[in-house]
């Protein structure tokens, strides 16, 4: 098995040609079926495009779940000059490992995607954004456009339609705030990586100036296999608000980590004991983080009932994100844990609003002096406050997101907390 | 018609113009909200998370700097929920401040310290060490202390979108970020690069030339406008123990917006020159030759160097048997006289009979535009009433650096008046061959032995009084330093020496019956009332236009 981990529960559609070499070449990709969307969504028209991928109730799969078509249908009515579509590869959210598979694996998946987006809301030019350390990735995919524009698939004029839409990939420099849609954009067009007040919104004034639509790579992945097969065909997956599959990223204390493309409204212990294998032998489970790490985490009780899908998560107190499920056993310790994020979160704040730049590092600073034993009660006071300044504060939700797991590592993990703090007090009394 | 919007903002309405930011409302009626990143001359990247609002409907509070009003919009600025995000957003800012406001030359004037005291926790709750970033030298005047920033980035958006002169950046990010220079030189011989310490909120950008020179408390803050060239930027003299202790712009959106450039800055020294005319002095030394300076100088020292009655007596009395007998009249002006001292000059040799009156002007061949407000110009002429001379129909004479032109009175037999020019480069004996010669000034001139009469003036720190700009814009000044020893403005001089010339008793007894006189008495100024000019002044007749305008 040329890939890790498979599991027969999995409804590969969008992680089909995963493990298989060949389907990176546009050969082997046109032999699974590849660009046959493409020619059929060219012949429709943009509004009939939209309108598919709106009855398939495709939601964004960058994190925030937002419903594609909508997302689509606000850009321009009328086109007054140049458009773009934005695909959002700079993966950076700890535990996440998705998009980077995609890239690798199905390139042309992507681009056929793209183009297709980019008829939809008439963007003259499709700039895909990867995180910089893809190194393997962006290599692979700039291959692949470049197979595609020599096979007319981009380009000018493209299958005859009259349509002409290009494609750039650009390799980003390391920062996870680019993930951020404008701070994406920002760092495209050669500033600094950081995220602009909205409004206006991307669809109005995005990248260079112009409106611009931004989707996750695994949004447009999906698109298509909605548009060969159609929307009511990939609400067959799923749940009625949450329709299709979605790859999840598994990671920590299982046997079998990894990713795994499922139905949403996929139930998280059956994620966790049947696909995953279970926790590694003699452990309990301890706590979940459903979405990577900006999303609250759940303790063991809350994962009992959860569904992974938008809505179910959100019932069991945490969201779904990015679907980077991160499973943590009784071996851990969740002070440690939530340090090393908010560890993350201050280096890579952007440092433009205060509440980030001052909060971050000062709630990491706390939790590094509870962690070595020398803090108090009171510190648990104040990185509760200090979250709450911190949050829906500032211009982009990255101060939000490190607050989260603090906030509710302290409300559902507190005795971690205060046993790291009456130790320090034991040994400083000795 | 500007279409408007009524809102409400605690509890009040207002009405202001479509397009119209919360911030501004409110401070349009008198409602400051605190905050740093917003400067009302550069974009506002709403980044200080400071001026956060409640607005009733939207779901998390909203920064009023970048949000546009809407009718009927409900605003709170003093709710439970503005007011702890302002606790909280000051306590972030303190959590790696130094607190070293007793050494800092801010303090008295700092956004942190006074939004901190008005609504700053009491205590703060850090127990972690400070981040600690020193001190660097950014170039030109500007010193740069890190760890009082508060990384607004004022300085950053005026260097690119002002300047245009991009010499600043922020580097590194999260809290390690910082302001830096690109290269070594940093901002030095950026024109403009000045005004970063003015928007400066904090004492992170200090001027060099003012390091612990004043406490702020102790100045005293006079506007006026800057003599340093014709652009006629409105200013404040900050004045400490009657100096002068440096220039700082005034707004004034006509002229000069929120800026001013280096050089007119940093030209303030000669108003607190010393060696100055401190009682008026008849020329007991004429024509004998050997009385120097120094003579001049102790002379001063002496009570019976002359009262005004005295000297100003013997000058009308020499003055009427000169024209008796018909003697011609010439006049040298200066550049940095106020309109009401030309217009009293101008009214002085036109009463004896009408002369020319020259003026030589420090001039350059460099404009020095600001590219963010192109109307701000350091002009050619370094003189603030240069324009004013001309609309008085005198005539510029001399080079470039306001010497030679005056040898044709050399040998002048008849009446000659001297006014605020030390004619310094001009030999001793300049005058020698004139029948009168009454020499006004503030300094005592180092060269002249042959005046009449040494009558000490003021300068225009010491008094009120017009300018008119390059662009015919009269605007107005006022005292800031006390005048030294007996020293009187010019035109209430000339008008006393008139006045007894002519027997005629009608003296102005204050700069704005001066300047009547002059408006009444020149079509060009006709129509402007002193009073009416107020702060930002107002266009003569015949205003030149702008370029581009």
């Amino acid at each position: 098995m040329a890939f890790p981990y498979e599991h027969e529960r999995e409804v590969r559609i969008l992680s089909r040609g995963w493990g298989d070499p060949s389907a990176r070449t546009l050969e082997g990709w046109k032999a699974l079926g590849g660009y046959k969307a493409l020619e059929k969504s060219l012949s429709m028209s943009r509004e009939a495009v939209i309108d598919e991928v709106k009855a398939s109730g495709l939601r964004g799969r960058g994190g925030a779940g937002f419903p594609t078509g909508l997302k689509w249908s606000f850009m321009p009515k009328e086109k007054t000059g140049l458009q773009y579509l934005c695909c959002n590869a700079d993966e950076s959210e700890p535990g996440t490992f998705k998009d980077r598979e995609l890239l690798r694996w199905s390139p042309h998946q992507l681009i056929e995607g793209c183009l297709i987006a980019a008829h939809a809301i008439q963007a003259d030019h499709v700039f895909i954004y990867c995180r910089g350390e893809f190194f393997e990735a962006v290599q692979v995919l700039a291959r692949a456009v470049e197979e595609a524009y020599a096979a007319g698939f981009i380009g000018e004029n493209i299958l005859g339609s009259g349509i002409s839409i290009d494609i750039t990939v650009h390799s980003g420099a390391g920062a996870y705030i680019c993930g951020e849609e404008t701070a994406l954009m920002n760092s495209l067009e050669g500033r600094r990586g950081l995220p602009r007040v909205k409004p206006p919104f991307p669809a109005a004034v995005g990248a260079f100036g112009r409106p611009t639509t931004i989707n996750n790579v695994e949004t447009l992945c999906a698109i298509p296999h909605i548009m060969t097969h159609g929307g009511a065909w990939y609400r067959e997956q799923g749940t009625e608000k949450s329709p299709g599959t979605k790859l999840f990223c598994v990671s920590g204390h299982v046997v079998r980590p990894g990713n795994y493309e499922l139905p949403l409204g996929f139930p998280l212990m059956e994620l966790i004991h049947d696909v995953c294998g279970g926790l590694r032998p003699g452990r309990t489970l301890k706590a979940v983080i459903p979405g990577g790490s900006s999303v609250p985490i759940m303790n063991a009780a809350e994962c009992e009932a959860c569904t992974l899908d938008y809505e179910g998560v959100v019932e069991a107190g945490s969201m779904l994100g990015c679907a980077s499920v991160i499973i943590m056993d009784d071996s851990t310790n969740l002070v440690k844990q939530v340090r090393r994020m908010v560890d993350f979160y201050a280096h890579e704040s952007c440092g433009q609003c205060t509440p980030c730049r001052e909060g971050t590092q000062w709630m990491a600073r706390i939790l590094r002096r509870i962690e070595e034993g020398r803090g108090t009660e009171e510190d648990l006071d104040t990185l509760l406050d200090l979250g709450d300044q911190m949050t829906g504060t500032t211009i982009c939700v990255l101060s939000d997101s490190a607050a989260a797991p603090v906030a509710s590592s302290i409300a559902k993990f507190r005795d971690d907390y205060l046993a790291l703090i009456r130790r320090g007090e034991r040994v400083g009394a000795a | 018609m500007v279409e408007t919007v009524t809102l409400t903002i605690d509890g009040l309405e207002v009405t202001v113009p479509k397009g119209t930011t919360i911030l501004q409302a409110a401070e349009a009626m008198g409602n400051r909200i605190p905050h740093y990143c917003y400067h009302p001359g550069l974009s506002a990247p709403a980044q200080c998370r400071l001026c956060l609002v409640e607005v009733e409907g939207a779901p998390k509070l909203q920064a009023s700097c970048v949000t546009t009003v809407t009718p009927g919009q409900v605003v709170h600025t003093q709710s439970e929920s503005a007011k702890t995000q302002r606790r909280g957003v000051l306590e972030f800012y303190l959590k790696n401040h130094p607190l070293d406001c007793p050494i800092c030359d801010q303090s008295g004037e700092c956004k942190l310290q006074d939004y901190v005291h008005e609504e700053g926790r009491p205590k703060g709750r850090s127990r972690e060490p400070k981040r600690v970033l020193g001190r660097d030298d950014f170039g030109g005047d500007v010193l740069f202390y890190g760890d009082r920033c508060v990384m607004c980035t004022r300085c950053v958006r005026f260097m690119n979108e002002q300047a245009q002169d991009p010499r600043l950046t922020v580097v590194e990010r999260g809290n390690r970020s910082v302001i830096d220079t690109f290269f070594e030189e940093g901002v030095e011989g950026s024109p403009y690069a000045g005004n970063i310490v003015d928007i400066c909120p904090v004492g992170a950008l200090v001027s060099k030339d003012f390091l612990h020179k004043a406490r702020a408390w102790d100045l005293d803050r006079i506007p006026s406008i800057c003599p340093n060239c014709s652009q006629g930027c409105n200013i404040e003299l900050h004045v400490r123990d009657n100096l002068v202790q440096r220039l700082k712009p005034r707004d004034n959106p006509d002229v000069n917006q929120h800026w001013m450039c280096d050089y007119g800055r940093h030209r303030y020294e000669w108003m607190n020159r010393s060696g100055r005319l401190l009682l008026p002095k008849p020329g007991e030394g004429r024509h004998a030759g050997g009385n120097g300076a120094g003579d001049i100088a102790l002379a001063q020292s002496l009570p019976e160097a002359g009262s005004w009655e005295s000297v100003l007596g013997d000058l009308a009395d020499l003055l009427v048997d000169a024209r008796a007998e018909g003697a011609e009249v010439r006049a040298v002006a200066s550049p940095f006289a106020s309109n009401e001292d030309l217009g009293a000059l101008r009214r002085f040799v036109d009463a004896l009979g009408g002369g020319r009156i020259v003026f030589r002007s420090p001039r350059t061949d460099e404009e020095l535009p600001l590219p963010g407000f192109p109307k701000l110009v350091r002009r050619r002429d370094l003189a603030p009433n240069v324009r004013g001379a001309e609309l008085l129909q005198m005539s510029r004479v001399g080079s470039d650096d306001a010497t030679g032109g005056l040898d044709d009175l050399v040998g002048f037999e008849g009446i000659l008046v001297v006014m605020g020019d030390d004619l310094d480069d001009m030999a001793p004996d300049f005058g020698a061959a004139a029948r009168v010669f009454a020499f006004l000034g503030p300094q005592v001139p180092r060269q002249l032995q042959a005046v009449t009469c040494l009558l000490p003036t003021v300068t225009h720190a010491e008094t009120e009084g017009t300018f008119t700009n390059f662009e015919g814009r009269v605007q107005r000044f006022w005292p800031g330093l006390h005048t030294h020893g007996e020293a009187r403005p010019a035109w209430q001089v000339l008008d006393l020496v008139a006045a007894a010339v002519l027997g005629d008793g009608t003296v102005p007894e204050s700069a704005a019956e001066a300047f009547q006189r002059l408006a009444d008495d020149h079509a060009v100024f006709q129509g402007l009332r002193y009073e009416e000019l107020g702060t930002r002044g107002a266009l003569v007749n015949d205003p030149v236009p702008l370029p581009g305008a």
